[in-house]
């Protein structure tokens, strides 16, 4: 089998799972380390969303983190965020990378003791949120009216915490 | 484990005042907590070239940590068991260390770590993805559990490409000896999860372990088919390391070490005694670059270290016996 990018014979066969779909791509050995595939601790994300196309470009190209200054290019380049708010400002091109990359997309393991209380205040608004949906669905409006309000002061409460 | 502090950027983005901010902050931290008292806490910055050198080849810190400038230290626990990166890729790395594959009691110390830290710094954490770090390939548990593994028969048999891509398929990576980027020189092989998050560290080490074990069951089948097969060429290859060893004046790094795995393998098929074992396993780490300069006292070129190394090695190796070519363990 040849490599997908030269001629040589293909050693490394790299299968992906990107937005639901499967990708397989077969490299030489020094293709696969050029591009870091051999390393994946060292992965870079950069090289596999040039992969997936410049449509994803166009919505995420003017991205930047406030607080730290991560420019999407630099994501791309580098495959590092640069702070924890870079995982809000770059969630929507990190959801699909992070469905190919790992089992899951929500995290199942250890909660920090100091971030309970905060987790579960969370997963309650989550809650909250999901009734105010179902209200609106039954056509309930008062019991929605009723769910929003409790939302807004629960959003305003969270802002406090965090 | 990685970890970030909230409110700090990740090292790659910090500035250097902020790097020094995080770093007095995790030092004060990891002073106070339990299993880390009379540690040895540094600044990279104040060690040597070859102090570094040492500590990576002592797999303690890894090569990034090594050529960090500025801002960057390490924690060592008393017993060298426990030891923490503070500004590498993330704020912090928790390692610990143990022989052995078991990986549920190096969970709970390397737990109790990490719940004893985190009661004195806040880290950087999100309920749904978990521990942020700076890579998002480490999100979630921010967890690598990983083994060392000495796989001489599934290297010999030409098995060992297949047990990669099988094992990869499972979300699992396998390294050379030194980990990202690095040869395995002497089959040994680091193998360890490739996957943090939507998965808990309990069904991570789980996942791992039920692989390990599956490997170390097909390692021992090709040693025992290569025994059968071909035994007098394997052991023609295992009597001419040890002759190698005994009688080598210049020898590189790499060929001390697949002389070494051939001692190891002859010591595990029972035609060594075990201290031969053992043995090997010293040399694997003395035989290093680093190691060698270190008791040399100075820094030494290439040329004149293979000499030193091979000044080691047949001192050591001198009264090696002859192997018994009829095992008596499998």
């Amino acid at each position: 089998m040849k490599c997908h990018h030269c001629d040589n014979q293909a050693t490394v066969h790299l299968t992906q799972i990107l937005n639901g779909q499967m990708h397989k791509m077969d490299l030489c050995e020094s293709c696969a380390q050029e591009k870091g595939v051999t390393n994946p601790e060292n992965l870079s994300i950069g090289n596999l969303m040039e992969q997936d196309g410049a449509a994803e470009d166009s919505i995420s190209g003017s991205m930047v983190c406030e607080t730290c200054g991560t420019t999407h290019q630099d994501f791309k380049k580098g495959g590092r965020l640069g702070c924890e708010a870079c995982y809000h400002v770059f969630r929507p091109v990190l959801d699909p990378l992070l469905d190919g990359m790992h089992a899951g997309v929500r995290h199942q393991g250890k909660i920090p003791a100091g971030s309970k209380s905060r987790v579960d205040f969370e997963q309650s608004i989550e809650l909250v949120r999901k009734d105010l949906q179902h209200a609106v669905e039954r056509e309930d409006f008062e019991k929605a009216a009723e769910l929003r309000d409790k939302l807004q002061d629960m959003e305003n409460d969270a802002k406090t915490i965090a | 484990m990685a970890r970030n502090l909230r409110e700090y950027p990740f090292p790659g983005r910090a500035e250097n005042s902020q790097k020094r901010a995080v770093l007095t902050k995790c030092m004060d931290a990891l002073s106070d907590v339990k299993g880390l008292n009379d540690s040895l806490s540094v600044e990279v910055d104040d060690l040597s070239e070859l102090d570094r050198q040492i500590l990576v080849e002592k797999h303690l810190i890894s090569p990034e940590l090594s050529q960090v400038e500025e801002g960057s230290g390490i924690v060592l626990s008393e017993d060298r068991n426990c030891c923490i990166m503070i500004n590498e890729e993330d704020h912090l790395r928790i390692q610990v260390l143990r022989p052995g594959l078991d990986f549920g009691s190096v969970w709970k110390v390397a737990d109790a770590l990490d719940t004893g830290i985190e009661s004195a710094i806040s880290y950087a954490y999100d309920g749904e993805l978990g521990f942020l770090t700076a890579c998002p390939t480490n999100l979630g548990t921010g967890m690598r559990a990983s083994a060392m593994m000495h796989l001489p028969g599934l290297v010999m048999s030409k098995n060992m490409d297949k047990v990669i891509n099988a094992v990869n398929q499972l979300g699992i990576a396998v390294r050379g000896l030194f980990g990202e980027g690095s040869d395995a020189n002497g089959s040994i092989f680091q193998i360890s999860n490739q996957q943090t998050l939507g998965e808990s560290e309990t069904a991570i080490i789980d996942r791992l372990d039920s692989t390990l074990n599956n490997i170390v069951r097909q390692e021992n089948f090709a040693r025992e088919k290569l025994l059968q097969d071909d035994g007098v060429r394997l052991t023609d290859k295992m009597s001419r390391a040890i002759g190698n060893l005994k009688t080598c004046y210049l020898i590189q790094s790499s060929e001390a070490m697949d002389c070494l795995s051939l001692v190891r393998l002859a010591s595990d098929f029972g035609m060594l005694p075990d201290k031969y074992r053992n043995l090997a396993d010293r040399m694997f780490i003395e035989v290093q670059p680093g190691h060698v300069q270190l008791s040399a006292g100075k820094p030494v070129d290439a040329g004149f270290r293979d000499s030193l190394r091979a000044d080691l090695l047949r001192k050591e190796f001198l009264r090696t016996p002859q192997i018994d070519p009829s095992p008596s363990a499998g």
